[in-house]
């Protein structure tokens, strides 16, 4: 009979046990009571990055909302697996409207909740909006950014993949450079997504101004369990913006999805940090920094790069913007250096 | 209370009490007075719980009012024109979901070429949105119509646009008669939602339907405007009770027992018309009016039972349906169908164009005459037409037409007449 040995570090992780944490300090996923908002049976794809960000953000919510919830959802990945009807897997009160309009919605919902409220005809529920990058940060921007300057009482949240990935992974505003999608294909003299293109939302989220900004990955989720929770304690528009690879859009291997978070954090090419009111108060610092190309290497989008003659100046280019990250956000502790 | 006042403003307050709980509001114009009016008075706390809500785009005006609508909130917004269209894809999505939404469409034409003035264009390309649509005659049907469209949506969990004619109506003075609370909230009941985004008990709203039950969902649709086109009329008889007087049912049909011919048209034209059929009535001539006001569901029997009689039909339509003729002249043909009488559809009042009844006048005698063609476009300038179709035959690069439609034309276009 086989048997695994046990571990209370998992190696390489950084990550602690969770038996050895304070009861204050053990995950929402962790508890007995948790809600499986996103109950299982669902039809994500193996090793999804969005559906596992999705089930301890929104168990993370219903837990500090007390199980008095309402989500948003954008029309995509989530919002199709998740609802197949007659089978759906939400366990929370669920609306999907369309692809664009999840931040209108969730605004309303607010609204409603708030004269339901004042009328006694409802307790204290809250709301949570919740979308794919190409919901977010292009078909969805301009209500985004409305709820956000009006500071509605919703929390955002954008699980990120870099692309359209439900219809077949063409690119987005988040698709990073260089990268392979169905609509930036590895051909011609600059193949892949085009450098100097594409937006940081979360930078635009705190130009807003609104109480929280935070980004988050699923390798990190009891940090991500942390943030959403914060962000429940707070008023107003908040935002979480949550890195899900997606191993069929990124070429990646399903067991690889958390490790590819990791390394995505872990090369400066996603900053992991919250802000509050426009200003970044916290850092997830680099554990143990890795060059940008051990990331690359992970995902075929990048295959090209790493062809007969590897395009290494391409390279350059990423593991730059990386460093450009590591500078900007304060990435790395210097002693620890 | 008799009121001198603003259509706009009489919308407002007809809207604030049927006691709203979410006003979404986006400024276009002819609608923006409403939207205003009813800003004020939340803001003034004369519209008690009720949350005002100003929005980014009317996209986003129509997806909040999806939220607090699907959260079981009396909800409201209003819009026209370019507005109506930005919105397209939300007001699909809030009939198909079977949200009883209600806005006000103060009708204008879409560009290009733009044009703030008045025209059905806007609501009538929404004719297969899945909304009831209702066509105000008079400032006092506008007023009255919201009441009734609350009631309506409700009943049916059906969304609502109440159409009423951008500027002729919204921007006129006028008298209207608007009602105490205590008489609306005798008609109009709190709203209890079909459907509810409710933490006790958890449902998920807008999940994929696929080619199993697709079309028995849209089927539903349908079967719900043709309740509504039962209930409509039994509204109005329930509002006469309650207010005392006469609006809203599906249409109003004016001296048309006796007509041989009989002009068939929506909104505030209807009024002009029936000064023209007064006079030309006072002449000999055998003539009547039908209005319609429920345009959505159409009122197919009623129309021909208004109809069979007569020997010509004029559907007079401030709309164009590019490549055919009319819109509104489409659905009435229908309803004649196998009824031996002669149609003819007239597009008139394009983009704010004013019909006269001098023009009506003159059209109607042709009519009766049997000299009207299948489709006339009423005071239509040929020589401009003309001249731009010439320039068009002889010169490529012929540039922007509107433009050079308006120099010819020249600067004294300011005539709308």
């Amino acid at each position: 009979m086989s048997f695994q040995p046990l571990h209370f570090y998992q190696t390489g992780t950084f990550t602690i046990g969770n038996r050895l944490l304070a009861e204050e300090d053990l995950s929402v996923q962790s508890d007995i009571e948790r809600t499986n908002s996103l109950n299982s049976g669902h039809r994500a794809c193996q090793g999804c990055g969005e559906a596992l960000g999705a089930r301890f953000a929104i168990d993370a919510a219903m837990k500090a909302a007390r199980g008095r919830l309402i989500a948003a959802n954008a029309t995509g990945c989530l919002e199709v697996f998740s609802t197949p009807y007659p089978e759906t897997s939400w366990q929370i009160p669920w609306i999907h409207s369309l692809f664009g309009n999840t931040a209108a919605v969730a605004t309303g919902i607010a609204a409603a909740i708030k004269v339901k409220r004042q009328k006694g005809e409802m307790g204290d529920v809250r709301v949570v909006a919740q979308g794919g990058d190409g919901g977010t940060t292009d078909i969805g921007f301009g209500c985004l950014s409305g709820m956000f300057e009006r500071n509605d009482d919703v929390l955002y949240i954008c699980y990120d993949n870099g692309g359209y990935m439900n219809t077949g992974v063409q690119r987005s505003s988040a698709t990073p450079p260089a990268a392979r999608t169905a609509t930036t294909m590895p051909v011609g003299p600059e193949p892949g997504n085009a450098f100097g293109q594409g937006k940081f939302v979360p930078a635009i989220a705190m130009a807003h101004e609104i109480p929280y900004v935070a980004t988050a990955t699923v390798a990190g989720l009891h940090d991500l369990e942390y943030k959403v929770t914060k962000a429940m304690g707070m008023r107003g528009a908040r935002y979480i913006h949550i890195l899900v690879p997606c191993p069929l859009g990124w070429g990646s291997a399903s067991q690889d999805t958390i490790r590819l978070a990791r390394l995505a954090k872990e090369t400066g090419i996603f900053p992991v940090f919250e802000a509050e009111h426009g200003e970044v108060t916290g850092v997830l610092k680099i554990r143990r920094q890795q060059p940008v190309e051990e990331y690359l290497r992970l995902q075929k989008r990048y295959a090209h790069l790493f062809g007969k003659t590897p395009a290494v100046e391409t390279i350059a280019r990423l593991q730059a913007a990386a460093d450009k990250n590591i500078r900007k956000y304060g990435l790395l502790d210097q002693e620890a250096n | 209370m008799l009121k001198q006042t603003e259509g706009s403003h009489a919308v407002a307050e007809a809207v604030a009490l049927c006691r709203p709980e979410v006003i979404c509001a986006y400024p276009i114009s002819p609608q923006t007075h409403i939207v205003e009016g009813l800003g004020e008075m939340v803001k003034a706390g004369e519209v008690a719980n009720c949350e005002f809500i100003n929005v980014e785009s009317e996209f986003a005006a129509m997806s909040v009012a999806i939220g607090s609508s699907a959260t079981g909130a009396r909800t409201y917004t209003a819009t026209a024109s370019q507005g109506l269209l930005f919105m397209v894809e939300a007001v699909f999505n809030a009939s198909g979901l079977g949200l009883p939404i209600v806005m006000t469409v103060a009708n204008r034409a879409i560009g290009a070429p733009i044009n703030i003035w008045n025209d059905h264009s806007d609501s009538l390309s929404q004719r297969d949105c899945g909304w009831i649509q209702l066509f105000a005659e008079t400032n006092q049907e506008a007023l009255d119509l919201h009441i009734q469209a609350f009631k309506l949506a409700e009943e049916v969990s059906l969304p609502v646009m109440v159409c009423m004619d951008g500027f002729i109506l919204t921007h006129a003075y006028e008298r209207v008669d608007v009602p105490t609370q205590e008489q609306v909230d005798a008609f109009l009941p709190p709203y209890e939602p079909r459907q509810v985004l409710d933490p006790t008990q958890p449902v998920s709203i807008g999940a994929m339907v696929g080619p199993e039950a697709f079309s028995e969902v849209r089927y539903l649709a349908h079967a719900k405007q043709m309740q509504a086109l039962e209930r409509i009329p039994q509204l109005a008889e329930q509002f006469k009770e309650v207010f005392g007087r006469d609006s809203g049912g599906l249409t109003h049909s004016y001296l048309t027992d006796d007509a041989e011919t009989i002009v068939v048209a929506m909104g505030s034209v209807l009024g002009t018309i029936k000064d023209t059929v007064d006079e030309m009535r006072a002449a000999g001539d055998k003539i009547g009016v039908l209005g319609i006001t429920s345009y959505r569901p159409f009122p197919i029997d009623s129309v021909r039972a208004a109809l069979q009689n007569a020997q010509r039909v004029v559907v007079l339509e401030k709309s164009l349906a590019v490549g055919i003729g009319g819109i509104l002249s489409t659905d009435v043909r229908m309803a004649m169908s196998g009824l031996q009488l002669h149609g003819h559809t007239v597009v008139a009042g394009l983009g704010g164009r004013a019909i006269t009844r001098k023009s009506l006048r003159a059209l109607f005698a042709q009519a009766a005459r049997g000299e009207l063609g299948h489709l006339t476009f009423l005071d239509l300038d040929w020589n401009v037409v003309n001249k731009q179709l010439e320039r068009e035959r002889t010169t490529r690069r012929s540039g922007p037409a509107a433009e050079s439609m308006l120099r010819d034309v020249g600067v004294i276009a300011a005539r709308i007449g």
